[in-house]
């Protein structure tokens, strides 16, 4: 499984990727899409809503289940990925990329260092 | 939940091979999928997929008057199943609730086959047997039977390819040897593709998989149980266990073509004539969302002018129609195609629309 080096992770299967001006890019892992199998639909967050790390703040619905999604830290939901609408699957296709779920602004930016590192999430999926 | 009393399907060891992903169903554990729901379904659709339908059971029904006597036990008429055929039947309970629903072949005049579903055949078994006449036998042979689905446009091309000889028509059965190994082939299915369903003798079950996957080459995408639930919900054929069960009848069901109440007396019948002459209460209609929406699912409560009318029995994503669809038991009164309903999903309504059946119609 693909665990990119330069994002951290949560245990509940979430990436953060934080920007140079303080935003984040949220997502769901490799291990996580390849888990769920094929994703036909995302309910995105609002942009405004704030979260503290461990709320749902996406619901995404495969073949098999919903399944809720995270905030791995606190967080000010930006924007979601539109391009989810239309295609649901680039979680699948591209989990690290296209497929990220949210833009979000760090409430304490400092929780990001809380995250699991990359060596640390590879050990935790075996 | 218990890992040790599930089944394996004899054809376990070649999904594993193939890189399948398991799931639970029924006391089983079988393929969920290979590659994908999407990719199988669409396989199905465009090209041709098989599935492992081994934990489905297969009850012999011979001896003399078998045929008659069976015929007093399900609900449609075996005095029109002609040898080398196949018929989609019903055991129901003396209130005419589904106990199974079934395929029925004629081998021969007294000996028939029953297909039944993985979750009832040991108690289709076991009632058949409790009520059995003495000059016919009742033999399980699900154990010793695996089998698979072909299913898919360029099925008859496979086919012809596996055992030189044309695919059998729909709803004809035939007995055909692959490279020395029986296999009883059905022009049956549950995807709403052309296609066939083989049984074969468990212990060559590995080599006849083997062999169709060999001879299918690109053309054939070996598929899982999940995409056998989009296709055949996309169709509207009821799966036992969620659209079918014995508090509702076939009249309900929409089945009641299979149904032969003229036919003379069988299980259950009086049942459905006094609830066809009162007038059916409920009906099980199809439909889709009219927007964007999470997938409906099983259990989902079913809105109508705000008003609880019912629950889904049976949803899903089509992955053809690329919208949420499913199966629900409304009143009467409103199961007419384009009534406009809401289905309650994670406690959010959404708008849908009762649709004809079928929801997928080939182009």
């Amino acid at each position: 499984m693909n665990v990119p080096d330069n994002l951290r992770y949560a245990s509940s299967h979430e990436w953060i990727l934080v920007e140079e001006d303080g935003t984040a890019l949220l997502g769901i892992t490799d291990h996580a899409q390849n888990e769920l199998t094929d994703i036909v639909f995302v309910d995105p967050p609002e942009a405004g809503k704030e979260l503290e790390s461990g709320e749902v703040i996406a619901v995404v619905e495969s073949v098999k289940a919903a399944s809720d999604i995270y905030a791995p830290v606190d967080c000010e939901v930006i924007e979601s990925n539109e391009a989810l609408n239309g295609d649901p699957g680039l979680i699948n296709t591209d989990p690290f990329g296209e497929g990220w779920i949210c833009k979000v602004k760090l409430s304490k930016p400092d929780q990001v260092e809380t995250l699991l590192a990359p060596d640390a999430y590879r050990e935790q999926i075996g | 939940m218990t890992e040790t009393l599930l089944r394996e399907s004899p054809l376990a060891g070649c999904h594993q091979a193939g890189g399948a992903r398991f799931t639970q169903f029924a006391g089983w554990n079988m393929p969920l999928l290979y590659k994908g729901i999407l990719t199988e379904h669409q396989a199905v659709r465009e090209r041709a997929g098989v599935f492992d339908i081994s934990h489905m059971g297969e009850i012999r029904v011979q001896g003399s008057g078998a045929s008659d006597w069976l015929n007093t036990q399900v609900t449609n008429d075996l005095n029109r199943l002609k040898p080398q055929r196949a018929q989609y039947s019903l055991l129901l309970n003396e209130n005419g609730g589904v106990i199974d629903d079934l395929m029925i072949y004629r081998l021969d005049a007294d000996v028939l086959l029953i297909i039944a579903n993985a979750s009832r055949y040991e108690r289709v078994a076991e009632i058949l047997r409790s009520r059995v006449p003495d000059s016919v036998e009742i033999i399980d042979e699900s154990d010793s039977t695996a089998a698979l689905a072909l299913q898919g446009p360029l099925a008859g091309t496979i086919f012809q390819r596996a055992f030189g000889q044309p695919m059998v028509d729909r709803n004809t059965i035939a007995d055909f040897s692959l490279d020395g190994i029986p296999v009883f082939v059905a022009g049956t299915g549950y995807t709403g593709e052309p296609g066939c369903e083989w049984f074969f003798p468990a212990g060559q079950a590995a080599d006849v998989w083997n062999k169709l996957i060999a001879t299918g080459s690109d053309d054939l995408q070996p598929c899982g149980l999940a995409s056998r639930d989009s296709l055949r919900l996309e169709v509207c054929f009821p799966l036992n266990g969620q659209d079918l069960d014995e508090d509702h009848t076939p009249l309900e069901a929409g089945l009641g073509i299979f149904a032969k109440l003229d036919k003379g007396d069988f299980v259950g019948r009086e049942a459905l004539a006094t609830q066809k002459a009162a007038g059916v209460p409920r009906k099980l209609v199809a439909f889709a969302m009219e927007g964007k929406s999470p997938p409906p699912r099983s259990h989902c409560r079913v809105f109508h002018q705000g008003e609880v009318v019912g629950e889904v029995t049976s949803g899903a994503q089509s992955p053809s129609l690329q919208k949420g669809v499913g199966m629900a038991y409304v009143p009467t009164a409103i199961a007419q195609p384009d009534t406009t309903i809401d289905i309650e999903i994670r406690t959010q309504g959404f708008p849908a629309r009762i649709q004809s059946k079928p929801l997928y119609r080939k182009s």
